[in-house]
């Protein structure tokens, strides 16, 4: 094009205009696309039901759940027609109190009991006169020997007092005291984690760490058959409540799945790879069918492949490694076969004229060209499959993830729930840390 | 190998040196071949447990792992004409699955972005705080979306947005690295010539950072969204609303609804199909197409 002076602006001006609509257009570009995304949000807000969730949320079940998380409680149940008292954390068959272990602020005679709540609160069995006795509220009687029959100091009912004709509850920061013509039930609520180390069964429960200790160190057997050291791991071990060999045990399959899955993977798909990248592929029919299989196995999401799977091998961690194994070899061979694309021929030639076979010239050409880029994959794979095998766990039934699964369905081991989650993201950091160290040592050498 | 044997102060200096490479390649050997035979044994080992722990044993199942497919494909050949309405059918479950993905990618990233520049030495607001954001991001990154899910439907009742929250919260932890690895490779200089300028700190990152790094940042925000998309799909099975959700209850009917699974199934397939084609074209014209 040519410029005259007359007909056209000076070139700086028509620099400058060009500039500014340029910019100008970018600018309604750029309000344009934010605009599209608030719409879009807004759209997702009515969609989602946000306004509803307000509803629909139980903010009670949160409250139980962070407080249940960091405490446990202790149930003094009497069964009111056979007079029998059992003491019991969580109110769990399994940690029930034998008599001889009667914690200090239960007194049992008979039918009867008195049970000291913290702050001056007090529940006494008397027969079937109930009384919780409330420092400022005063005594309350409820008589279970006609129905249930309450009795205030006060005229009118307050409200942590929850009566019915057939039940009454009472709900204080001290405690919890439920009456019904069958039941009596005191609930005493303790922080912390309830036996983590023994349960009641095991002769060290109740004993401080340094009794245990001096116990382990020098103490008389506790158990003609073993050493005190070995009864405690296994007391431990084989603990009724919190089961950590279970966990343990748990833990390993979730490792396990990850790694046979991924490492199994990585094994099929090297040499699948080798058939599927156009400088290797023997044919480019084959190739271009390796290549569409790889597309189809990762277009197949990992859920539909866990949902056949499972059906075909039953729950188990085995079932979870084939789910990843198959979903990862997929991914392998897409990005192996890239990486082999990209290899440098010149080596490869090297050998040829060496007289090198094929077998020869991948293992010495090829292969320690691309093996540190594809190590690099399968280990950064695997500490990401760590985390899947929680999911993958949670459908198939194995691992901590059916632990987790199954603790939140119940909806009342919080603590486990809590416990589950802390061991869930130390292994996953610790899987992080493992991989991260296998990559430098592996490939860069130290 | 008959100059091997012979004693070291005979070798001269080729001789030495020959002596001492194969020395060192017969030593990496040795660990290569260790290191492999450790590996095999892991993995038969492993393999052994886990077939050991499964309900049902690896042959059996082997034969039997073309059944469940066989059933679903000839119910849903039997049952053909079902089938288009079917697949409209699970048309809105869908696209909360999709809503679900695209909001916590959306939500996940914008996270990720402050996160990472937070982190990031040289572009922090804070440099003291550094670690801290990097922690965050780590743990963030470390919990497994079905945990915050399944904890959060306890909370909210069932329905989309726990598994938002879930998706959304991993997201930004996986960003916040991601991110922070690029604006690790950002060039100061733009920022520096804020600076002198007398720009604010927000004014620095907008016009000095981002610019710079807003290829790469979208070309990952498109590949977690394929990656949300399948974890959306999985989170609905769990019990969070969506596809899964409709997936696990044509399920638990069994056989006679499994016409409406080969729906699911088929929908399933075909949106992860489109998303992954659509985000690696886009993605190869963000690193190649330039302009």
């Amino acid at each position: 094009m040519e410029l005259s002076a007359n007909d056209t602006p000076t070139p700086l001006s028509a620099l400058r205009q060009t500039e500014l609509s340029r910019i100008g257009s970018k600018r309604i570009k750029g309000f344009a696309l934010v605009g599209a995304l608030l719409a879009y949000l807004v759209y997702v807000f009515f969609a989602f039901d946000i306004m509803g969730l307000a509803d629909r949320a139980r903010m009670d079940n949160a409250a139980i759940l962070v407080s249940d998380s960091v405490t446990h409680k202790t149930h003094v149940t009497r069964d009111n027609r056979s007079g029998a008292i059992s003491v019991a954390i969580e109110g769990s068959r399994r940690a029930t109190y034998r008599d001889e272990q009667m914690p200090e602020w239960v007194t049992l005679e008979g039918q009867n009991a008195e049970i000291i709540l913290r702050d001056g609160h007090r529940v006494t069995y008397e027969g079937a006169v109930i009384t919780y006795h409330h420092p400022a509220f005063g005594p309350i009687v409820i008589d279970t020997a006609n129905g249930v029959d309450l009795q205030l100091p006060q005229d009118q009912i307050p409200e942590f007092i929850n009566a019915a004709s057939n039940r009454v509850s009472i709900t204080t920061e001290a405690g919890r005291l439920t009456v019904t013509r069958a039941r009596t039930e005191t609930m005493r609520y303790f922080f912390g984690w309830e036996m983590f180390f023994f349960d009641l069964e095991s002769p060290f429960s109740g004993m401080s760490v340094s009794e245990v200790l001096a116990s382990v160190v020098s103490g008389p057997r506790l158990d003609a058959a073993q050493s005190n050291l070995s009864l405690m791991v296994s007391n431990v071990w084989y603990n009724g409540i919190w089961r950590h060999g279970d966990v343990f045990w748990a833990l390993t399959e979730t490792v396990l799945m990850a790694f046979l899955g991924t490492f199994g993977a990585a094994l099929i798909a090297l040499p699948l790879a080798f058939v599927a990248a156009s400088n290797f592929a023997p044919s480019r029919v084959m190739r271009f069918a390796m290549r569409r299989v790889f597309d189809f196995v990762r277009g197949v999401d990992a859920l539909i492949f866990t949902i056949i799977l499972s059906r075909a091998f039953g729950p188990g961690p085995l079932t979870g490694a084939l789910a990843i194994l198959i979903t990862d070899t997929g991914a392998f061979g897409k990005l192996f076969s890239e990486a082999l694309e990209n290899v440098d021929n010149r080596q490869i030639e090297g050998l040829a004229s060496t007289g090198a076979n094929a077998m020869q010239r991948s293992r010495f050409g090829v292969l320690p060209q691309v093996m540190p880029i594809l190590l690099s994959q399968v280990l950064y794979l695997f500490e990401s499959n760590t985390r899947s095998a929680t999911i993958v766990g949670a459908i198939v039934g194995g691992g901590i993830g059916l632990l987790l699964t199954q603790a939140i369905q119940t909806t009342q081991d919080w603590e486990k729930v809590t416990y589950y989650i802390i061991l869930i993201v130390l292994l996953v950091i610790a899987m992080d840390v493992l991989s991260g160290w296998l990559r430098r040592k592996l490939i860069k050498g130290e | 190998m008959t100059d091997m044997t012979r004693p070291a102060h005979d070798l001269t200096g080729l001789d030495a040196i020959r002596h001492d490479y194969l020395r060192m390649t017969r030593q990496r050997q040795l660990y290569t071949g260790v290191l492999i035979l450790v590996f095999i044994v892991l993995m038969v080992a492993g393999f052994d447990t886990a077939d050991s722990r499964n309900a049902g044993g690896f042959w059996e199942g082997l034969n039997q792992i073309f059944d469940f497919p066989a059933d679903v494909i000839s119910e849903a050949i039997e049952k053909a004409a079902n089938l288009p309405g079917h697949i409209m059918g699970a048309l809105p479950a869908l696209i909360e699955t999709i809503n679900i993905a695209a909001v916590a990618t959306l939500i996940g990233c914008g996270f990720g972005t402050l996160f990472a520049v937070l982190g990031t030495r040289g572009l922090a607001l804070w440099p003291a705080l550094i670690p801290v954001f990097r922690r965050i991001t780590d743990i963030l990154r470390a919990i497994p979306e079905v945990v915050i899910a399944l904890v959060l439907i306890f909370v909210m009742g069932g329905g989309p947005v726990p598994a938002m929250v879930a998706i959304a919260l991993h997201t930004a932890g996986a960003m916040g690295k991601l991110f922070s690895e690029v604006n690790e490779n950002v060039d100061l200089r733009p920022v520096e010539g804020l600076a002198s300028v007398g720009a604010n700190w927000s004014l620095r990152i907008w016009l000095g950072v981002f610019p710079q790094v807003l290829p790469n940042y979208l070309s990952y925000g498109l590949m977690r969204l394929e990656v949300n998309i399948r974890a959306s799909a999985i989170l609905g099975f769990v019990g969070a609303g969506g596809i899964g959700y409709e997936l696990r209850n044509a399920m638990t009917f069994g056989q006679g609804r499994f016409d409406e699974a080969a729906a699911i199934f088929i929908v399933l397939f075909v949106t992860i199909v489109v998303v992954d084609q659509i985000s690696s074209a886009v993605r190869h014209k963000l690193t190649h197409g330039g302009q």
